[in-house]
């Protein structure tokens, strides 16, 4: 047979490129995705990135132990209390810091709070890209109490500079717990409207189960982190598995994608994943705020001066979007000699280009808004 | 029954407003005449529609929406009608805008793309009924007419699709072309059982029918089933959530739309919300009853006694018509600002694999029911 007569009939279209971002609505921010398309099925997908690549780590070479805090602020501004909190740890181990018990309270409810309402960001951006507006504008409103609550604390709504070295910017102002305790039976009833909306809607189930399945062995080794992880099954929650701070004193359960309406780690599972982290976070912010201690300093005894010793550390906890860790070397001066930020919706992007493979470009943009990343935190 | 171009026609000459008295010069003067009235009216729409449409999602999404801009004594604020100049300003803007249209475009046919669309809605408008005799002009085919007009907008889409030179317009505009022609099957079928029992394509005739009998809703079973599928078809025609594919903003930018701005974009506005009429104005007559007064209706069914509280006569019946297609209007705002949209596939699926055999099957047991019970 010819080679003219064995393709006949055979239809073939050609693939063509698209550029999609880093002006485009829902890449999250600046993100480029180069996509290969044969039609509207994706054949290959390439991020690039670097948009809004800051020079963090290079800057943390040139100013003091205390001054990386507002740049930790700035990585993944969506959770900024996170961010500090698990700077501020590293340098503590590297010193040998003990602090005191508010202290340490304090910081699980602030971080615990700044959870939650990057998981409301996540939550809304993701039903933004499937279309469904409405979601994005409640979450925000939720989104924004929390914002008050941290404006009243530390004056500061968005970039808080809060988690010192040692201790905390200030105490808590005066009727916080009242307020934050007022916060949370509002938010509880919040989350039931989110599922009626979005998480058991109809439409948004058909669009997410079952698209952009993670297996879990790829989950691994592409170096996947947080809700994304614990979408495809993999109970690695660091607050339950490498107890830090004081997590170990709270009940609680890491929440852990089950495959509910579709296969396991879907999409679906990881949006899943974070609305029950809201709710296991509300749980731990009420034991935090029950037991918070009274009275108290929130400044650990340490020198004027933060020069830690000569010497390494890596230490990670987990942030809203996955593990995020600090490497710091320090050669005993007031500066450090090299800090290394891992990032974790870094490694969670990498994997974009295995689950999004011959899907469709709707579903690119479902899967990225389930892989909820922040450009600030993958450029640094 | 006269339609408003027949009536016009006829006052023209009956006045002596025509010079000579010529039939033709005077239908000349009243299409021109209508043609600027329908223009107007689509505007109107658009604004009033628009003003709606962000009321009603602000509403639903725990905001205030428009609430700066006011005129003629309606002061802006925090009121319902706080923000009702708020379209007039957006519409000037537009006009305002810089039109841009990129280099590398089919010029011709990325100018000719909004008009094809805004045509394509505009003659539709002309043969829909708002009212008993308030027509510009009653086609004995009317159903037909509108059906087979309003599907002329997607060559117009895909041509400005085409035209843009871009990537996203032309996603959008090849999955329009898909979309529009997949929904007019279960569209057709809907009206085809309606136009079966009826025995006419005649607007007008369709509404005698359920005055006589009762509304097409409530005929039987299968008839809720055709009206669901009707709308719902109607829903995805005119590209809303959750069939808003092909402008899909947080995938393909704006879709067909991307590259166009100012005033050619105000027309695909304009159309948009034309058809958002359109299909709701027909559901309304076909399913609804038209002009016809619910309280009439359910007075009458209890045999009571004629009066002025059966809320009929032409005026109420272009009052009612206005209702039913206002109330379908908010349903349609109310399906987008609550779902999400759903997947290429997935659409066609609904329509080829759920629609079209249920309003297929429907034909046949509507029929059956006209045997048995008529």
């Amino acid at each position: 047979m010819s080679e003219a007569l064995k393709n006949f009939g055979v239809v073939k279209a050609e693939e063509m490129v698209l550029n999609m971002g880093p002006q485009h609505p829902s890449t999250h921010g600046v993100l480029r995705l180069r996509i290969r398309t044969d039609g509207e099925i994706v054949s290959h997908i390439e991020p690039h990135i670097g948009y809004l690549h800051r020079c963090f780590e290079k800057h943390c070479e040139n100013v003091t132990y205390p001054q990386v805090i507002p740049y930790t602020d700035r990585c993944d501004y969506l959770a900024s209390m996170n961010n500090n909190h698990v700077y501020a740890m590293a340098v503590e181990k590297l010193m040998d810091i003990e602090l005191p018990e508010r202290v340490e309270y304090i910081r699980v409810i602030v971080a615990e709070l700044q959870r939650i309402a990057s998981h409301l960001m996540a939550l809304g951006a993701m039903g933004l890209d499937l279309g469904g507006v409405t979601p994005i504008t409640w979450t925000f409103r939720d989104r924004e109490r929390i914002l008050d609550l941290f404006e009243y604390t530390c004056g500061a709504r968005l970039l808080y500079n809060y988690i010192w070295i040692g201790g905390l910017s200030h105490d808590l102002p005066p009727k916080f717990v009242q307020y934050a305790n007022e916060f949370l039976d509002y938010f509880e009833k919040q989350i039931v409207e989110y599922d009626r909306i979005l998480t058991y809607n109809k439409i948004f189930v058909e669009r997410t189960a079952d698209v952009g399945v993670l297996p879990v062995d790829v989950a691994i080794s592409y170096g996947c982190s947080g809700p994304v992880l614990r979408g495809s099954g993999v109970n690695w929650d660091l607050r339950k598995n490498e107890p830090y701070s004081i997590y170990d004193r709270f009940e609680w359960e890491a929440a852990v994608g089950k495959g509910e309406v579709g296969t396991l780690g879907d999409c679906w599972d990881r949006y899943w994943v974070r609305v029950e982290e809201m709710r296991q976070s509300v749980r731990i912010v009420r034991q935090a705020l029950a037991q918070l201690p009274k009275e108290g300093d929130v400044h650990a005894a340490i020198p004027k001066k933060i020069r830690p010793p000569k010497g390494e550390i890596y230490f990670r906890a987990e942030n809203p979007k996955g593990d995020l860790g600090f490497y710091i070397i320090s050669d005993g001066s007031p500066v450090p000699y090299r800090l290394k930020m891992r990032s974790s919706t870094f490694c969670n992007l990498s994997v974009l280009n295995e689950i999004a493979r011959g899907w469709m470009i709707s579903d690119v943009v479902a899967i990225l808004g389930s892989l909820d990343i922040v450009l600030g935190e993958i450029d640094r | 029954m006269t339609s408003f171009t027949d009536s016009l026609i006829k006052g023209l000459l009956d006045l002596g407003l025509v010079p000579g008295g010529s039939a033709a010069l005077a239908l000349v003067g009243a299409v021109i005449f209508l043609g600027v009235a329908v223009f107007l009216l689509i505007a109107l729409n658009a604004l009033i529609a628009v003003y709606f449409e962000r009321k009603v999602s602000a509403f639903m999404q725990d905001r205030l929406g428009p609430m700066e801009a006011g005129f003629f004594g309606f002061a802006g604020g925090k009121r319902f009608w706080g923000g009702i100049a708020q379209t007039v300003a957006d519409a000037l803007k537009l006009l305002g805008k810089e039109d841009i249209i990129p280099t590398d475009t089919d010029r011709k046919l990325f100018i000719i793309a909004p008009f094809i669309i805004f045509g394509a809605a505009f003659c539709a408008i002309i043969g829909i009924p708002v009212g008993y005799g308030l027509v510009i002009s009653d086609f004995n085919i009317g159903i037909f007419y509108v059906v087979a007009i309003s599907s002329v907008g997607v060559i117009g889409i895909i041509l400005s699709g085409w035209a843009s030179n871009n990537k996203w317009s032309l996603y959008g505009a090849m999955r329009a072309a898909a979309q529009i022609i997949s929904y007019e099957l279960p569209i057709g079928m809907s009206l085809l059982l309606v136009v079966m029992v009826v025995g006419s394509l005649q607007f007008h005739d369709i509404v005698a029918w359920q005055e006589t009998n009762r509304w097409f809703i409530i005929h039987s079973p299968f008839t809720v089933i055709a009206f669901l599928i009707f709308f719902l078809s109607g829903v995805a025609e005119v590209n809303r959530t959750p069939f808003d594919l092909p402008e899909s903003e947080s995938e393909l930018v704006a879709g067909f739309m991307t590259e166009y701005s100012g005033f050619r974009w105000a027309i695909f506005f304009l159309s948009e919300y034309a058809n958002v009429a359109v299909v709701s104005l027909m559901t309304a007559i076909v399913f609804l009853g038209g002009w016809l007064s619910p309280v009439g209706g359910l007075l009458r069914t209890f045999s009571v006694a004629d009066g002025w509280y059966y809320l009929e006569g032409p005026w109420w019946g272009a009052f009612w018509i206005s209702v039913k297609a206002i109330f379908l209007i908010f349903v349609m705002m109310w399906f987008r600002w609550t779902w999400p949209r759903m997947r290429v596939d997935q659409l066609m699926y609904t329509a080829w694999k759920v629609f079209i055999p249920f309003a297929l099957v429907n034909i046949f047991l509507v029929g059956v029911w006209e045997l048995l019970f008529a």
